[in-house]
């Protein structure tokens, strides 16, 4: 019996090969030859990012069921698939996650690509359409979180189209053609649904062909050996000797530790949907509804904290021009560097250049997750003075700790460590500066601190400076004012040392 | 007819021609494959035409600031600023809540007005307005601006931007209907 099916089974194999070649199409792919050192741990990356990609073509495909692309619209078809469809919020999380898994594999990808020179002769133009994926991919995970239409999506709009507005003499016009309009409504959604739906993966598709294409065609980077040097000359004969000799077909011999990989990223992926669910929405994109912190997508949050942090002159430059230059060196950059030593064991500029890049993203986004430069809105009325704070105090000092409070100076300026980080902890702040030193900067303002002389009574002014010469430890003496060491002053530091238990 | 190589002058065309249809046939399916290649790109050029006006149009299509109201002056007490909202000029039904464009109104006294965009001139995140020390300030990377719309601290490059008002029959109109970046500029006054 079942050597009659197989017998029957065998026979539909062979009629469908004789038609659609299906054995000849096997070796020519997933049974081509790979150098069986490069069936490694860190050659799984790349498959893992195509598997998210699936994923997302997947889900993105079943959300569109009942997404409606308007402005009106949107906000609430997301609540209705979140709340109303069956799964449909579990679908929501796992395109959500399965997006920033898929950022994170392709730049894991593209790090252990450079680290092990698989840039190099001859395989410059995997590379090139690998920053071409890259870029899409970028692209897709911008417009993504547009199509989360809530109030951090119109706001990033808005973001996006005040840094388009930047650009020298066309800002206008890349502006409107960005919204769709003059102005952001539900024209800019439908254009950003439409890259997002269509082109982007589109073009992913395209491109994962010619990327696919050519590491068949160029065959996989073997796993590089200190001292092994990439020659133009020599290269394709060597590749070839450790093919003859060490080959092995990809399917099924070497693409076991991508079957457990891909697997893992499977269930990664469901069980931070199933944890943390989907993203959001957050409030309704309303514009009127101003009560809000914008803030972008976790691989978006180094650019927004770049942007909070350059100085003002740098900016158009920052914003426009250094990405491009970015994108230009790395399209480049398999021309500039295509030969030599392939193994990061010998290539510390590049290690040291990857270890950079990694700190500098990691550090902006930290700091993008907790914006220390954005003023805290509701310090003001909901973070207290704390009693230490508070207590020993003459009623003046009182009443300027009043005016400290409701003049919103917590917004920016912490007691305690509660309160805005935009300027210093006031905490002690009767140690850094001196009375006169304290009115003017109250006064003027300077640094990052607007003046506060209009908007302060000089007896205002007058109690908030002597509460602050007051935030200072027990017992230690205000700031002096180095440059005229008064007498009066002179006289007191005797009996501050004896009190002072250092 | 034969060829007579020791006469160079005799004209090809006329004696090759006989020769065998291969030339001949070769020449033809060039021939076509130019003309399909030529229509082609004809064709081509074509429908960039309608592709590229679709997506371009926006750009050249006239959209002039209109009037809005923003209701009676008398909404607005002297010597305050409030949040107000206007309807999009360029609005659709499919806009939705994004339709309804907040700014800030100041009124100094009478009919001295200034109307603020929400937008901050840094990045146009939603700044907002804080009564007690009489400052914008943005929730995005910390710019603050003063009551009058200058530029306090942080890293914005300029003033909010404002919209032009004009006070008819004690009603408060300003002209928009554009999203106000540093491009726009001259649609919005300086401060």
């Amino acid at each position: 019996m079942i050597q009659k099916a197989q017998a029957i089974g065998l026979q539909v194999y062979d009629w469908l090969d004789a038609r659609l070649k299906l054995t000849r199409v096997f070796e020519h792919t997933a049974g081509h030859p790979i150098p069986k050192s490069s069936a490694s741990w860190f050659y799984v990356f790349g498959s893992a990012t195509l598997l998210c990609f699936v994923i997302q073509v997947i889900t993105g495909s079943l959300l569109a069921f009942s997404y409606v692309p308007s402005a009106a619209e949107a906000y609430s078809s997301l609540q209705f698939i979140t709340f109303q469809l069956p799964f449909g919020w579990y679908l929501r999380a796992i395109h959500y996650w399965g997006s920033n898994i898929m950022c994170a594999m392709m730049l894991i990808h593209m790090t252990q690509v450079f680290l092990f020179g698989a840039y190099k002769y001859p395989r410059e133009l995997t590379w090139v359409t690998g920053v071409f994926l890259m870029l899409a991919t970028l692209g897709a995970a911008f417009t993504g979180q547009v199509m989360r239409f809530d109030e951090d999506a119109y706001w990033g709009i808005g973001i996006g189209a005040a840094i388009a507005g930047r650009s020298p003499g066309i800002g206008e016009q890349v502006v409107t053609l960005m919204l769709g309009g003059p102005i952001i409504a539900s024209e800019t959604l439908g254009r950003f649904f439409s890259l997002h739906v269509f082109v982007i993966p589109g073009a992913i598709i395209a491109l994962v062909s010619i990327h696919l294409r050519l590491v068949l065609l160029k065959g996989i980077n073997e796993y590089p050996k200190p001292g092994r040097v990439v020659r133009k000359e020599t290269y394709d004969r060597e590749y070839d000797e450790i093919i003859k000799k060490t080959g092995i077909p990809f399917f099924p011999n070497g693409i076991g530790k991508d079957l457990i990989f891909s697997a893992f990223i499977i269930v990664l992926i469901l069980t931070c949907a199933a944890v943390f669910g989907p993203k959001g929405p957050l409030g309704p994109p309303d514009p009127v509804e101003i009560d809000t912190h914008p803030r972008p997508d976790f691989y978006f949050l180094w650019i927004f904290a770049i942007a909070a942090l350059m100085p003002e002159w740098l900016e158009t430059f920052g914003l426009l021009v250094a990405p491009v230059i970015g994108i230009v060196f790395l399209l480049v950059l398999p021309f500039l560097n295509n030969t030599g030593e392939k193994s990061w064991r010998r290539r510390p500029v590049s290690v040291i250049a990857v270890i950079f890049i990694w700190l500098a993203l990691g550090m902006f986004t930290y700091l993008g997750q907790t914006s220390p430069w954005s003023p805290v809105m509701k310090a003001w009325k909901s973070d207290e003075i704390p009693i230490a704070f508070l207590e020993n105090r003459t009623p003046l000092e009182l009443q300027g700790a009043l005016v400290l409070q409701n003049k919103q100076c917590r917004n920016c300026h912490a007691i305690d460590g509660i309160g805005g980080e935009r300027g210093p902890d006031l905490s002690e702040v009767g140690l850094r500066l001196n009375r006169d030193q304290l009115i003017r900067q109250v006064i003027q303002g300077g640094g990052n601190m607007p003046a506060y002389g209009k908007n302060l009574s000089p007896h205002e002014v007058e109690a908030v400076v002597a509460y602050m010469v007051s935030l200072r430890p027990e017992g230690r003496q205000p700031a002096l004012n180095s440059t005229f060491p008064a007498k009066p002053m002179k006289q007191e530091v005797p009996p501050a040392k004896a009190a002072d238990p250092s | 007819m034969q060829m007579n190589p020791a006469n160079p002058e005799e004209p090809k065309p006329c004696c090759q021609a006989p020769e065998g249809p291969g030339p001949i046939k070769k020449s033809r399916r060039d021939f076509l494959f130019q003309i399909g290649l030529g229509l082609n790109v004809l064709a081509g050029a074509l429908i960039t035409v309608p592709i590229l006006g679709y997506v371009l149009g926006v750009v050249f299509k006239s959209t002039p600031l209109k009037p809005v109201s923003l209701g009676s002056v008398d909404t607005f007490p002297e010597g305050t600023t409030r949040l107000a909202s206007f309807l999009n000029p360029y609005h659709r039904d499919v806009d939705g809540a994004t339709a309804h464009i907040p700014c800030w109104v100041r009124r100094i006294k009478g009919n001295e007005f200034q109307i603020f965009a929400i937008n901050c001139t840094h990045l146009g995140c939603p700044v907002r307005w804080f009564e007690e020390s009489k400052l914008f300030m943005c929730p995005c990377h910390g710019g603050a601006f003063y009551q009058d719309g200058s530029h306090a601290s942080g890293p914005p490059p300029r003033g909010l931007y404002t919209y032009e008002f004009q006070v008819l029959n004690g009603e408060l109109f300003i002209m928009a209907g554009i999203q106000p970046t540093l491009a726009s500029e001259g649609a919005h006054d300086a401060v």
